[in-house]
């Protein structure tokens, strides 16, 4: 197989793999009705409550219309063709890294994956002989539990602790908040829980088993955090190394609680595949993240890097309920080639006193194209809330777009509101200078992309930010001439 | 003898389809300083960002070696490794990149081409520290990002910092001295004069005198209309202080 081919394989026309992998037993046929959704819930064994809810989803469902604000084009996706439950697919596995794609290994070289990693991440050895991700995740766990903290996969706290997933499940986001929210409550196969008990601050990042995800969490992943009273959790979601998936249409949810005094960082690196150079393929990822800020001086933290998949439409927000709660937003959006990206946040002051953040640093390339669309609202009880907002863009090249849509809402005089919002281009003098002074241009737009967004990678825990630098670099390659 | 450094033959280039540089010579041997006068508009940046490889400038005829082999082939940040470097007239500033992070790259670039290692954090600061004392460059300044908000003078010092660093074997230097009171000049002349030795080669573009009687040119060469109308020594450039370009350029 070419290099061509197995990209465009991995580029994840899932109808194909539906041809080429045996049907195995563990799949549901196509499409998506109340029987499939009876299967789903059946399959995972789930009580009552659940299936009931998932049903009320895909009835609400039925009445939405897919929406199209977002500055996105891509082709219309077809719900009743896609298969909404697999267990983890078989594929044909390279034998060796020798059998892998080499535009592959080059990424994993660059980002210094270790060897081992590297054959896990191809796909050439199972996950669990390389780490024994069995054992590492019990003793990791078993720690955790020592001080009451729950992290666990939704599908087991189902089964362990179905009171905790019962009382926060769609609490933050409803099933009737979106069209894709909606869709994953109906249909969602899994995702993590967290639940951070009073008073505990969690002993190490949490992250779904190091680098590599053991499971394949699939295309409705939902995860739930819960932070009791003065707890404290870092989390962190994705992974450097591309993300090679078979299912084109994600569309996850992310719910966090976070109640008094407490305070939860969520940081993302994404990327997913983005397609090819003429976007052909390439993953569509409509996601719904969102926190409450329930306790008085809550916490909440967003920190995402976003460099891959073809479609972007992710605005991970805060609802600053309690009074003195802080909800912030840092992200780095990189787009090249053919992407787009329709991305920033929403930060909904309720109570008095709160504050919020948001930094957003969006970087275009090729001929993609960038929104940064941010909601700041101010309801009228919310005395003396504050909003900083800097959207500041970076243009590569003539042929890409960049745009900035900030919605204000405010119902309260004592709110303070600031808004900056910058654009600029890599210029032709400053990468002459930088080449003038050896350093090649690709090397050049890296240097200036990182010194760009170096505000973003800051907020992210250290080894992560390490990778993400090289990621940018790698993401950009090839941008200009 | 040994070959010569620089060797530009019938040279002509320009802009966007106009010629600017028009059948020029010239040979600069290992050690020597030579200086280009010419009047505003000659095209004296032209040949600075021809021999740099800036886009946008174009070769239309003509060769030039540099140390043996042929330099229009390379690309802009092969020149410089290979040892060119230009001090340029107006440094862009870059945001978000620190001045000190910048020259580490710009250094292990330089070293990984040479075949050395590349130099860690550490090693680097050590180094840096050294070479910034040497030009009135402090701590604080390197911290900065690069040339964001410097001084004019500030500016200029930082490129001489920048090619002490890079040990160039041909430093070009293009109106180093413009926008630099006395003592400003007087430190960059230093600089150089300090990093100047037989093995190395300077072509200094400039107006006026002022420098080159704190950086003592071999050779002066009177440029205009793209190529050198004529060549001597330093008393042609205190010449031309005298009496003006117009008499240079209506004997020709």
């Amino acid at each position: 197989m070419n290099n061509k081919t197995q990209i465009e394989d991995f580029s994840g026309d899932k109808y194909k793999y539906g041809f080429i992998t045996d049907i195995e037993a563990d799949t549901v046929p196509c499409g998506l009705n109340e029987d499939i959704i009876r299967l789903i819930s059946a399959k995972k064994n789930e009580p009552q409550w659940l299936l009931d809810w998932r049903l009320k989803a895909y009835q609400h469902w039925l009445t939405l219309n897919e929406p199209h604000w977002a500055k996105l084009q891509y082709d219309a996706v077809d719900f009743q063709a896609l298969r909404y439950y697999a267990a983890p697919v078989q594929k044909v596995k390279p034998k060796s890294l020798s059998d892998v794609d080499k535009n592959l290994l080059d990424t994993y070289n660059k980002l210094g994956i270790p060897l081992k990693e590297q054959e896990a991440l191809a796909g050439v050895v199972a996950v669990d002989a390389v780490f024994d991700s069995v054992s590492v995740a019990t003793t990791y766990r078993a720690k955790l539990a020592e001080q009451g903290i729950i992290f666990c996969s939704i599908s087991e706290a189902v089964q362990n602790h179905p009171d905790l997933v019962q009382k926060y499940l769609g609490s933050v986001v409803p099933y009737t908040d979106n069209f894709y929210a909606c869709l994953n409550s109906a249909v969602f196969t899994d995702g993590s829980f967290v639940y951070i008990p009073k008073g505990v601050k969690a002993p190490m990042e949490l992250s779904t088993y190091f680098r590599i995800n053991a499971k394949n969490t699939g295309q409705f992943e939902r995860t739930l955090i819960v932070a009791e009273d003065d707890s404290y959790v870092s989390y962190l979601e994705g992974c450097t190394a591309p993300q090679r998936d078979e299912n084109q249409l994600h569309a996850a949810i992310v719910e966090i609680v976070v109640m008094n005094n407490a305070e939860v960082k969520y940081s993302t690196v994404q990327n997913w595949y983005p397609g090819d150079k003429n976007g052909k393929g390439g993953v569509y990822n409509f996601v719904t993240k969102r926190a409450a800020c329930r306790g008085i001086n809550a916490k909440i933290s967003w920190t995402q890097v976003e460099t891959g998949s073809a479609i972007t439409w992710k605005y991970p927000s805060c609802i600053l309920q309690g009074d003195n709660s802080v909800g912030e937003f840092y992200s780095v959006a990189i787009t090249n080639n053919r992407q787009q990206a329709d991305t920033g946040t929403k930060m909904i002051h309720i109570g008095r006193n709160t504050r919020s953040k948001i930094i957003s640093k969006g970087i275009s390339a090729g001929f993609s194209n960038q929104t940064y669309r941010g909601l700041v609202d101010i309801g009228s009880k919310a005395e003396n809330a504050r909003n900083y907002s800097q959207c500041d863009s970076l243009l590569i090249g003539s042929t890409c777009g960049s745009h900035t849509v900030p919605y204000i809402n405010n119902r309260n005089k004592s709110a303070v509101l600031e808004h900056e919002a910058t654009t600029s281009k890599i210029s032709d003098e400053q990468l002459f200078y930088c080449q003038q002074r050896g350093i090649s241009e690709e090397e050049a737009i890296g240097l200036i992309v990182n010194g760009f967004c170096k505000e973003v990678m800051q907020k992210l825990p250290m080894e992560f930010a390490l990778e993400a630098g090289k990621l940018i670099n790698i993401s950009l390659e090839g941008s200009v001439g | 003898m040994s070959a010569p450094l620089l060797e530009i033959k019938s040279l002509c280039a320009g802009v966007a389809e106009k010629e600017i540089i028009k059948n020029l010579n010239l040979t600069i041997n290992a050690g020597e300083i030579h200086a280009i006068m010419g009047p505003n508009g000659a095209g004296k940046s032209t040949l600075s960002y021809i021999l740099t490889g800036k886009n946008d400038y174009e070769v239309t005829s003509g060769s030039v070696i540099f140390n043996g082999s042929d330099l229009l082939s390379l690309k802009p940040d092969e020149r410089a490794k290979e040892g060119i470097f230009l001090s340029m007239q107006y440094p862009v500033s870059i945001p978000g990149v620190s001045t000190s992070n910048f020259l580490k790259h710009a250094l292990n670039s330089k070293r990984k081409h040479d075949g050395l290692p590349e130099l860690d954090a550490a090693a680097f600061l050590k180094l840096l520290r050294t070479e910034a004392q040497k030009f009135g460059v402090s701590a604080e300044m390197l911290k900065r990002e690069l040339n964001v908000g410097f001084s004019g003078g500030e500016k200029k010092r930082m490129e001489i910092l920048q090619m002490s660093l890079l040990q160039p074997k041909l430093a070009i230097l293009d109106e180093a001295d413009s926008g630099l009171d006395i003592d400003a000049m007087k430190i960059v002349a230093d600089g150089v004069n300090l990093w100047h030795n037989n093995n190395n080669s300077l072509l200094i573009i400039t107006h006026h005198l002022d420098l080159l009687n704190l950086i003592h040119p071999d050779f002066v060469h009177i440029y205009s209309d793209g190529h050198i109308v004529r060549s001597g020594d330093k008393s042609l450039a205190e010449e031309l202080e005298k009496n003006g370009y117009k008499a240079f350029l209506d004997n020709k």
